[in-house]
């Protein structure tokens, strides 16, 4: 819906400009996607753990700015090369997920769920504190591990960056190949059986703790690649980093439907195209209050997001 | 113990009286400056700087002709950069019979003092306290702009050396600092016929895109982005338009100072960033290279900004002190009367500004210098 009124701005635009293109609002429209594609790859962190543990844990977007710590330590520090910085941030994190889930969520796994919520938040202190003890309080400037020229278009009106191509891509894989693990897996399909029923799928003999460990293992390895992305566009690093992309990627989930991956992917990216658009055409300081005025619309009309499931209310 | 401490006690006793002496001998022969600024903690990198530049003027005038014919004693104390401290390092200076303050280096403690030496009617000039609060019950005088005042001169700088004739801005929304400048940027530049073709703000919750702001600029065809900002911000919003190719010229105020420092920085980025700064250690001109000598072989590290507007400070309190003929011997009330309107009268050609005059409001009026970035350092414009 929200699309085609951006659509329908876009050809309004093309008419009252008679050039054919306006070369402006695609440039924008791209680095939407682009913003959009890095807040669908941290949201399925969110959604994929509230899927199946029906937690929110609100760390995540400090396993982000961890992420990006590992990388430009591996990169800048050990001058190690930037796949190899990568791969061994993307296993840091994975560790760091599980070891977080073990240490601080699992004993709660019977406690009320405001008692998880409040730890998440202890974690999420922890994490930051702990970046601002080791790496101090000035930021660092992240050197982008992605070394693709910028591509030009239209006499160089357009320009697209590597960085975005690289970043639009990364999403579409991430999401391909994670659903495909869903569907064809068997881990995949246990992932599903625990977030219909936990108790059903203990019963048939799923192993309930070890699906929610791989779900922690998998949201957090996306979290470090969602780092590297997004510290390769946007090279400022400091131990508060992680913390609005994590808002908004929780925003984007809750807006495409909490525990639903398609729901992440199109949440994202209609906030990042949303952010963007009314950065460029209403009020780049009022972009922030849009995308969450917008979300409030959402939730008003659909309360369960985009995609989200009905809940069935049991009276 | 018991014995200890009342030795102590008389000892202080014995101390503060050949204290009091020491304040009546050296008032009627001799100006006793005072100054304070953080020397330790967190800021010490400022007051260290003010300290060594004024002692620098002082030693100079001692040696030569002095101030209206007299010496000047020079007492420089700790404050921390905390007002409480601040204003115990002040009643210690009073008590020793200060008669000119010249302080505080930051803000927050100068906003305390001046409502002290108000009171107290002690002149009092600070070299490096920026705030519009600093002079805002009309008693300290300023060496350097007040911060919303870089705006203006930024502006001024970019007209009077045709560096552009359409520039964007993007400026920082909830920060005051940042605002402050982009508003008075905003008026001169109307005056003086700078066209701003873009104004994009940015908040605290949203300073990592800037790909819009850069965008909406170089569409706008802006050739100049006034960047009114702090260092890290600054550093993305350089590497975002690198990025796209953008490449039009950058300027900055006194919060770009520090952008070659930050981690892993690539600095060709910052490559002719123009800064508005008042000083610039590797200018050419030959007073900046004789202070810049005789800094270093003195203190053995080279002065920066602060540093100089200390020297300066001192020699401002030299003219206002010849302008207005006061004496040593003079009650300190009314030195600061005589000197007051004198502040008004005078003009000092300094390191941080050729023909600085004074409003009665206790602003400078100066001609803005600016420093260009070139192989990784600041350099002279």
């Amino acid at each position: 819906m929200i699309l085609s009124i951006f659509g329908g701005y876009a050809i309004i635009k093309v008419n009252k400009n008679q050039r054919g293109v306006d070369v402006d609002f695609i440039s924008y429209l791209i680095k939407g996607v682009s913003l959009g594609s890095v807040y669908a790859i941290i949201a399925l962190g969110y959604t994929m753990v509230y899927g199946i543990a029906k937690m929110l844990n609100f760390a995540h977007g400090d396993v982000i700015m961890v992420g990006g710590f590992i990388t430009f330590t591996a990169m800048s520090t050990w001058g190690l090369n930037p796949v190899l910085s990568v791969l061994l941030s993307v296993a840091f994190c994975t560790v760091l997920g599980v070891a977080i889930e073990k240490i601080a969520y699992k004993p709660l796994r019977k406690a009320a769920p405001l008692a998880v919520l409040i730890t998440a938040i202890g974690v999420s202190y922890f994490l930051q504190n702990l970046a601002l003890l080791v790496f101090k309080a000035d930021s660092k400037s992240f050197t982008s591990v992605i070394n693709i020229p910028t591509v030009s278009m239209f006499g160089g009106n357009l320009m697209i960056t590597g960085e975005t191509i690289v970043t639009i891509l990364s999403c579409i894989v991430i999401m391909i190949a994670l659903t495909i693990f869903i569907k064809k897996t068997k881990t995949g399909r246990a992932m599903i059986a625990v977030s219909e029923d936990q108790g059903a799928a203990q019963l048939m003999g799923v192993n309930v703790h070890r699906t929610i460990s791989i779900t922690f293992a998998i949201g957090s390895g996306l979290a470090a690649i969602a780092a590297v992305l997004l510290f390769s566009a946007y090279p400022s690093l400091s131990y508060t980093s992680g913390a609005m992309p994590g808002i908004k990627a929780f925003v984007a989930a809750v807006f495409g439907g909490i525990g639903s991956i398609p729901g992440a992917l199109i949440g994202g990216i209609v906030l990042g195209i949303i952010e963007i658009l009314s950065k460029a055409y209403i009020s780049s300081q009022l972009s922030d209050a849009i995308v969450f005025g917008v979300l409030i619309l959402v939730l008003i009309v659909k309360p369960t997001g985009i995609l989200g499931k009905k809940i069935h209310e049991k009276v | 113990m018991k014995k200890f401490l009342s030795v102590g006690i008389v000892l202080t006793l014995v101390m503060s009286i050949v204290a009091g002496c020491g304040k009546s001998s050296a008032s009627n022969t001799e100006f006793f400056i005072g100054g304070i600024g953080p020397v330790t903690g967190g800021a010490a990198i400022y007051g260290q700087a003010v300290k060594n530049g004024a002692q620098l003027a002082i030693d100079e005038i001692n040696a030569g002709s002095g101030m209206n014919g007299f010496k000047v004693s020079y007492d420089f104390q700790d404050d921390e950069n905390d007002a409480e401290k601040a204003l115990n390092a002040y009643n210690n200076l009073k008590d020793k019979g200060m008669q000119i303050l010249m302080g505080t280096v930051t803000s927050t403690p100068c906003v305390a003092v001046a409502d002290k030496t108000i009171n107290d009617k002690i002149f009092q000039i600070t070299p490096s306290g920026s705030s519009v609060d600093c002079i805002k019950n009309g008693q300290a005088y300023q060496v350097c702009f007040t911060d919303p005042n870089q705006g203006a001169a930024s502006a001024k700088y970019i007209a009077d050396n045709k560096i552009a004739t359409k520039v964007a801005v993007i400026y920082d929304s909830s920060d005051v600092y940042s605002s402050g400048i982009y508003t008075s940027f905003a008026a001169k530049a109307k005056d003086l016929g700078v066209q701003i073709v873009a104004a994009e703000a940015f908040t605290a919750d949203n300073k990592t895109d800037f790909s819009v702001q850069l965008q909406k600029a170089k569409s706008a065809g802006a050739d100049l982005v006034f960047l009114p900002i702090y260092y890290t911000e600054a550093s993305l919003i350089l590497s975002q338009a690198n990025s796209m190719s953008y490449a039009p010229k950058f300027f900055g105020c006194d919060g770009l100072d520090g952008i070659l420092g930050v981690q892993n920085f690539n600095t060709k980025l910052a490559e002719n960033v123009l800064l508005l700064t008042p000083f610039a250690a590797d200018a050419t001109d030959a007073k900046t290279e004789e202070f810049v000598t005789k800094y270093k072989s003195t203190f053995g590290d080279t002065p920066n900004q602060f540093a100089a507007d200390a020297y300066d400070a001192i020699y401002i309190i030299k003219a206002a002190v010849e302008k207005a003929g006061v004496k040593p011997s003079d009650k300190t009330a009314d030195i600061c009367a005589a000197m007051k309107s004198a502040m008004t009268q005078i003009q000092v050609d300094g390191l941080t500004g050729s023909a600085m005059t004074w409003l009665p409001t206790g602003e400078v009026n100066k001609d803005p210098k600016a420093v260009i970035i070139k192989d990784g350092a600041y350099k002279a414009y």
